[in-house]
């Protein structure tokens, strides 16, 4: 069933008109284009998750358990109990409206059920009826409703068009984060196996091997070996990095999507060349070989089972502290949940750069160190040779991760390096960029091939806003620190802006690095010529 | 899940998007049959590519990266052929998703 993505002047013409009947009794409409498949029962049945079974989201019986609805409120019951976050989303909201139009699925849709109150009401509406004493009296006039099939299906259908972001939640008066609502509404559609196959795939996968894509570790030393082969072709320089090395001062791990997709793999040889620089005591693990968790697109308990592998590995290998690449879900786990699943990770040490000497402060819990902190730092005590020049031929732009900007608070680091690996840089209007910035449309497992037109309709803002300095400054890059980023932006470019391609942080400094006994660079990591040569030389 | 594909007396389990479910059961009579779906006669040169990525998927279990692709079908076709141009020539609807349909490959899944 591949479907054909409507053009980008067909999809542009958005209706903000709300239906006219009221949300209660406008039934949702399984709009090809807009979700995503069901899970196949063999990913589900991998990590030993409820309900494995064929079935497809556009079916009329989705082959539920004979109890769901007991499953499916016993389960919502225990984690109003076990997370008062959740209980307290449910309870305060007073439906003001701030949030409405911050939704990128809603502001490409219109449809009012992807404006983040509305989208939260599903939940809270049968929350009211089941567990509240006005709901369960008054009905529908307490805003309630029974949970039936239909109500389960909107519920499904709507969770997987939240891509977590929380843009949302930066303007709520009450902090309500939609983003939590979304994971626990997830979690409880996941007890009945409702998930999709493109986020089970990646978690049965990475149960397996370590990695998303179940890349085998002769596979991944491969992959490395065939950049470094690349790198010595365009610097001259021989690099040899060592695999699940024993007794190393740091374990790297960095999304698999690097190791295996351009332009994520471009960035992947910016780290190998930056860390062979710096003569870093360092390994990669063909075990912990990924960063990303598409449990935590599933359940919390998922993302904490799989998560703990690169502790794991980091004990096993004896590590000091973990340096991570850029990913952007990665990094809301370590900073937001870790403390509460595994406690302070005090087996490894407080983790501080070898080169400058600078302790990471701010990981003193995690002992895990974002890449763009360790190189800003770098860059900042001018331990690094950088031409920035030979990222002339780029007018580079930065989109904020969702979760490395609003989960964890990184905003100057990447900039401060682009700004000193290139010399042109713009930044995007203030309203879509660091704490307000727009999602890629594809974050949280949504960036499958089946929901194309909902990943163009939730990309449009941030899309907007690069065009808008396409046309003012040229730009023809836009940077970013996140793997679903390098992978779900350049569609999104194509459909809506043409001609700005996506690039991580690290291929830039691996362009601008100037490495000891290189030989004299024609190109960049892309192999494409360098035109500041050529036009220095004139 | 999404269906049963049958050609010449043998049915094959196939995906929503018509990928085989199966590496095993490929054969080259599927491979054609897969092709002529989607409007493509498979000419020496789309051969190259199937037999290339079904050689690489045998030993590392997962489709090559692009790159990779682009670099052996450049060695083996010559370098005016070593690139994704070229491979976009043979497969209008991607190497990466096209090519390894008619190998009879997974899609590869997560950051990518």
């Amino acid at each position: 069933m591949s479907n054909k993505v409507p053009t980008p002047d067909e999809l542009s013409k958005i209706d903000y008109k709300p239906p006219k009947r009221k949300w209660m009794d406008t039934p949702v409409e399984f709009k090809p284009g807009t979700w995503c498949y069901g899970s196949r029962p063999k990913y589900l049945e991998a990590v030993g998750m409820p309900n494995p079974r064929d079935w497809k989201p556009s079916d009329e019986d989705w082959k539920l358990p004979e109890n769901w609805k007991e499953i499916f409120l016993e389960g919502m019951e225990e984690r109003l109990r076990k997370y008062r976050s959740f209980r307290l989303f449910m309870d305060i909201c007073v439906r003001c409206g701030a949030c409405a139009d911050k939704c990128h699925f809603f502001i490409g849709s219109g449809d009012p059920k992807n404006m983040p109150v509305l989208r939260a009401e599903l939940l809270r509406s049968v929350y009211r009826k089941y567990f509240t004493t006005s709901g369960k009296l008054l009905g529908k006039v307490a805003g309630a409703r029974e949970l039936t099939v239909d109500v389960l299906k909107e519920i499904w259908y709507y969770m997987y068009q939240c891509s977590e972001c929380r843009r949302c939640s930066v303007f709520c008066p009450y902090g309500i984060d939609t983003a939590e609502i979304t994971l626990i509404g997830r979690e409880l559609l996941n007890l009945l196996g409702l998930n999709t196959d493109w986020i089970a795939g990646p978690v049965a996968n990475c149960y397996r091997t370590g990695n998303h894509l179940g890349i085998e570790p002769h596979t991944f030393k491969n992959s490395l070996e065939f950049f470094l082969s690349d790198i010595e072709d365009i610097t001259g320089i021989k690099i040899e990095p060592s695999f699940n090395r024993k007794g190393a001062e740091i374990l790297f791990v960095t999304p698999s999507g690097d190791t295996f997709a351009d332009p994520g793999t471009y960035t992947c040889m910016g780290y190998l060349m930056l860390f062979h620089e710096l003569g870093l005591d360092y390994t990669w693990s063909t075990y912990a070989s990924e960063g990303g968790n598409f449990g935590f697109f599933t359940s919390n308990e998922m993302a904490k089972r799989l998560h703990y592998k690169i502790f794991a590995e980091a004990k096993r290998l004896g590590v000091k502290w973990i340096l991570g690449g850029e990913c952007g879900h990665m990094w809301r786990l370590l900073n937001q949940y870790l403390d509460t699943w595994h406690g302070p990770a005090d087996f490894l040490e407080e983790p501080v750069s070898p080169i400058t000497g600078t302790k990471f402060e701010n990981t003193k819990s995690s002992r895990l160190v974002h890449i763009a902190e360790f190189t800003a730092d770098l860059i900042k005590h001018g331990k690094l040779n950088l031409d920035p020049s030979r990222n002339d031929h780029l007018k580079v732009t930065f989109h904020d991760s969702c979760n490395t900007s609003r989960g964890m608070g990184i905003f100057e680091e990447p900039r401060y390096i682009i700004k000193n690996v290139c010399n042109h840089f713009y930044e995007m209007p203030e309203d879509t960029i660091r704490e307000k910035t727009f999602c890629c449309g594809s974050g949280s497992g949504l960036n499958a091939g089946e929901n194309m037109e909902l990943r163009m309709r939730g990309g449009f803002p941030r899309a907007n806003a690069v065009r808008f300095v396409k046309e003012k400054h040229g730009v023809n890059m836009l940077a970013n620190i996140c793997a679903i980023d390098r992978a779900a932006l350049p569609p999104l470019m194509d459909y809506w802006v043409t001609d700005v391609r996506v690039t991580g942080v690290h291929e830039l400094v691996g362009n601008a690095l100037v490495m000891k006994g290189e030989k004299e660079r024609t190109v960049d990591l892309r192999n494409e010529p360098l035109t500041s040569k050529e036009s220095k030389e004139e | 899940m999404a269906g049963l594909l049958e050609f010449k007396g043998k049915k094959y389990e196939i995906d929503d998007d018509g990928y085989l479910l199966n590496w095993q059961e490929w054969n080259e009579d599927i491979a054609g049959h897969l092709a002529e779906i989607e409007g493509i006669n498979l000419t020496e040169a789309h051969w190259e590519v199937i037999k290339f990525l079904r050689n690489y998927f045998l030993q590392y279990q997962i489709a090559p990266m692009i790159k990779i692709l682009v670099k052996e079908i450049g060695k083996v076709m010559g370098p005016e052929k070593g690139n994704t141009k070229y491979l976009y020539e043979l497969y209008p609807g991607g190497p990466a998703k096209q090519a390894c349909k008619f190998a009879g490959l997974p899609k590869p899944t997560g950051c990518v």
